[in-house]
């Protein structure tokens, strides 16, 4: 019969609209600013730097050796090596950003520095709502508004987080164990000496 | 080309003044002004994106048609001649933004040749988990859009997003990305599967016959669908081979050719499926083919979802930094939802190819937009343009 496949039609998109009212399946929308989704543990939107301890800029992980901003595909990283050395967290004498800015006008949240950066320093945020009304400057992050503390990584990705921790916790551990039995085949050699 | 137009009086409305959008071409001398040349596009909500179409009417039909396209031009290919083998990869993502995926694995297919990397069990398991996800929600697009270009605005284009949302859901909590994906590397995938993915793909894979079903009703057998669609734009197949068409367009003219089938690059050669074929090649085959399409992506789905076996994601001796294929070219190519996605490389043993070409299946198959509609009536130009299946970022690059 001609029509009956419109009418078919019609009744799919009635059982629809019912629906949307009881189903949960069917209830899909979310009124955005009041009603959130929570967010996914491996989303990304853009790049932070992470510091440990405290104090945000004397903390920070980043040892500008440069490499995500060589590799960074849209070059939207700009990093200035400091001039004096200071301690990292395995007490090595390392560079650290004197300025670290990423425009987040060109960041098209790849990811890569992130995988390219062999000191575990920069981490991709979740945070979208950034929204400016100065579209050249607002967008250009220094790396005070970069710097988020470990916590803050803690909370985002904790599972990324977890292992890296775990790792740098090993590490320490195994300089500290080095230390000591350096020092004590020092306490060993000495007695002789003196 | 003389132009001829009637005093604007007997018209009773402006002249057409020469350069803007419509203006008079007609020049016959028993009808003056019996040809009206129109720009369709660039900013027609029916063009898909920023496309023009140079439309020469007859009243309502179509003598000829220009497909002007360039607006959204980037610069991929250069671009990506001056970048690491590893920076092309999110670029990848924008050539055909409703798949990345795809995009990603033609990609890593072109340079693992290239290099000669081998991919661990597992990660092409997910490759094609990943493809045939973006292959549903691509296709669940294309006919809501089409749904959309007919004049049925929103239902089935909204009950399409609804079922799209659930999958890009799982691409983002693969991937962190919902469209952008940047997901697969040479030699593997980025990262594994978080804990419960794979059940929640099995999830949303069982739940898609339902809609699957739902939007058949909605659609397949409705009248008006079958009256705009049926004998509108048919391409024959000997238009299609010869003009280099791939994808559903190809196979809803009857040309049986499927580069899973045809190659059988990664693991495809393990699953069973059939290939849908069409008959007369005219709109309606090209909208089915996508919904028949959806059924045979969700058996190898399933297959996959089953088969998959634990193990390292992406291979060890794949570098990410620093990575130097050595010399000579390669062509990788794969069954992108939109038709056969080819990436061309040389490499010269530097960091950055020599020459990076892509081979998008949306430009190819625009080719033919004129001669499917030549003689049907403007109404039906945009009906055709949206099951040809076009997506501007990769047209243009
Ligand atoms: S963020 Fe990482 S890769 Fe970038 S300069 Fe700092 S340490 Fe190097
Ligand atoms: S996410 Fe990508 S584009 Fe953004 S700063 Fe990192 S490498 Fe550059």
């Amino acid at each position: 019969m001609l029509g009956s496949g419109i009418i078919k039609g019609l009744a799919e998109t009635g059982r629809n609209f019912v629906g949307s009212y009881f189903d949960p399946e069917r209830m899909t929308t979310v009124e955005y600013p009041e009603q959130r989704l929570a967010p996914k543990e491996n989303t990304r939107q853009f790049p932070f730097l992470v510091f440990d301890g405290e104090a945000a800029l004397a903390g920070l992980r980043c040892v500008a050796c440069q490499i995500c901003e060589k590799e960074c595909p849209p070059q939207c990283i700009y990093i200035e090596k400091s001039r004096e050395k200071k301690p990292d967290h395995l007490g090595k004498p390392q560079f650290h950003p004197a300025i670290f800015d990423i425009d987040i006008s060109v960041c098209m949240s790849c990811q890569i520095c992130v995988e390219v950066c062999p000191f575990d320093a920069i981490k991709m945020d979740t945070e979208f709502e950034l929204s400016t009304s100065d579209r050249f400057g607002g967008l250009l992050m220094h790396k005070d508004l970069l710097a988020r503390p470990n916590s803050h990584f803690l909370k985002v990705h904790p599972t990324d987080a977890g292992v890296i921790d775990a790792r740098r916790a090993e590490e320490r551990a195994r300089l500290e164990a080095k230390a000591r039995l350096d020092s004590e085949a020092k306490a060993k050699e000495a007695p002789p000496a003196a | 080309m003389m132009v001829t137009q009637r005093s604007s009086d007997e018209w009773d409305r402006p002249a057409p003044v020469a350069g803007s959008y419509a203006f008079v071409v007609g020049d016959d001398p028993e009808d003056p002004g019996s040809l009206l040349e129109v720009s369709m596009g660039p900013q027609h909500p029916s063009t898909h994106g920023v496309f023009r179409m140079d439309v020469v009417l007859d009243g309502e039909t179509v003598v000829k048609l220009k497909p002007v396209f360039g607006y959204l031009h980037r610069n991929h290919e250069k671009i990506a001649e001056n970048i690491s083998y590893l920076g092309s990869m999110p670029y990848t993502d924008r050539l055909d933004y409703f798949c990345s995926l795809t995009n990603n694995w033609a990609y890593a297919l072109a340079v693992e040749k290239l290099a000669g990397i081998s991919v661990p069990e597992r990660a092409e398991y997910l490759r094609v988990i990943l493809s045939e996800l973006t292959r549903l929600q691509n296709h669940v697009c294309l006919a809501g859009f089409l749904a959309q270009d007919m004049g049925a605005s929103g239902t089935p284009l909204m009950y399409g997003f609804r079922e799209r949302e659930k999958i890009l859901d799982l691409f983002e909590s693969l991937t962190g990305a919902r469209m952008m994906c940047n997901y697969m590397r040479f030699g593997g995938c980025r990262c594994d599967t978080p804990p419960g993915w794979l059940d929640e793909a099995r999830a949303v894979v069982d739940s898609f016959p339902r809609f699957l079903h739902e939007f058949e009703n909605l659609l397949s057998s409705n009248e008006i669908l079958m009256s705009r669609t049926q004998g509108i734009g048919v391409l024959g197949k000997d238009l299609a081979v010869g003009a280099g068409i791939t994808g559903p367009c190809l196979r809803a003219a009857g040309v049986d050719y499927d580069i899973r089938k045809v190659d059988g690059y990664g693991i495809y050669p393990r699953f069973q499926f059939r290939v849908p074929l069409g008959e007369h090649g005219d709109t309606y085959d090209r909208y089915m083919m996508r919904i028949l399409e959806m059924h045979e992506s969700l058996g190898i789905l399933k297959q996959a979802l089953d088969g998959i076996p634990e193990g390292p994601i992406i291979d060890p001796k794949a570098k990410l930094r620093g990575f130097r294929p050595k010399a000579g070219e390669s062509y990788g190519r794969i069954e992108a939802p939109k038709g056969e996605l080819g990436f061309y490389l040389i490499s010269d043993g530097s960091p950055s190819p020599y020459r990076y070409r892509v081979r998008p299946p949306s430009l190819v198959n625009l080719t033919v937009l004129e001669d499917l509609c030549v003689g049907h009536n403007v109404a039906d130009t945009v009906i055709i343009l949206g099951s040809i299946d076009i997506v501007l970022g990769e047209v243009d690059r």
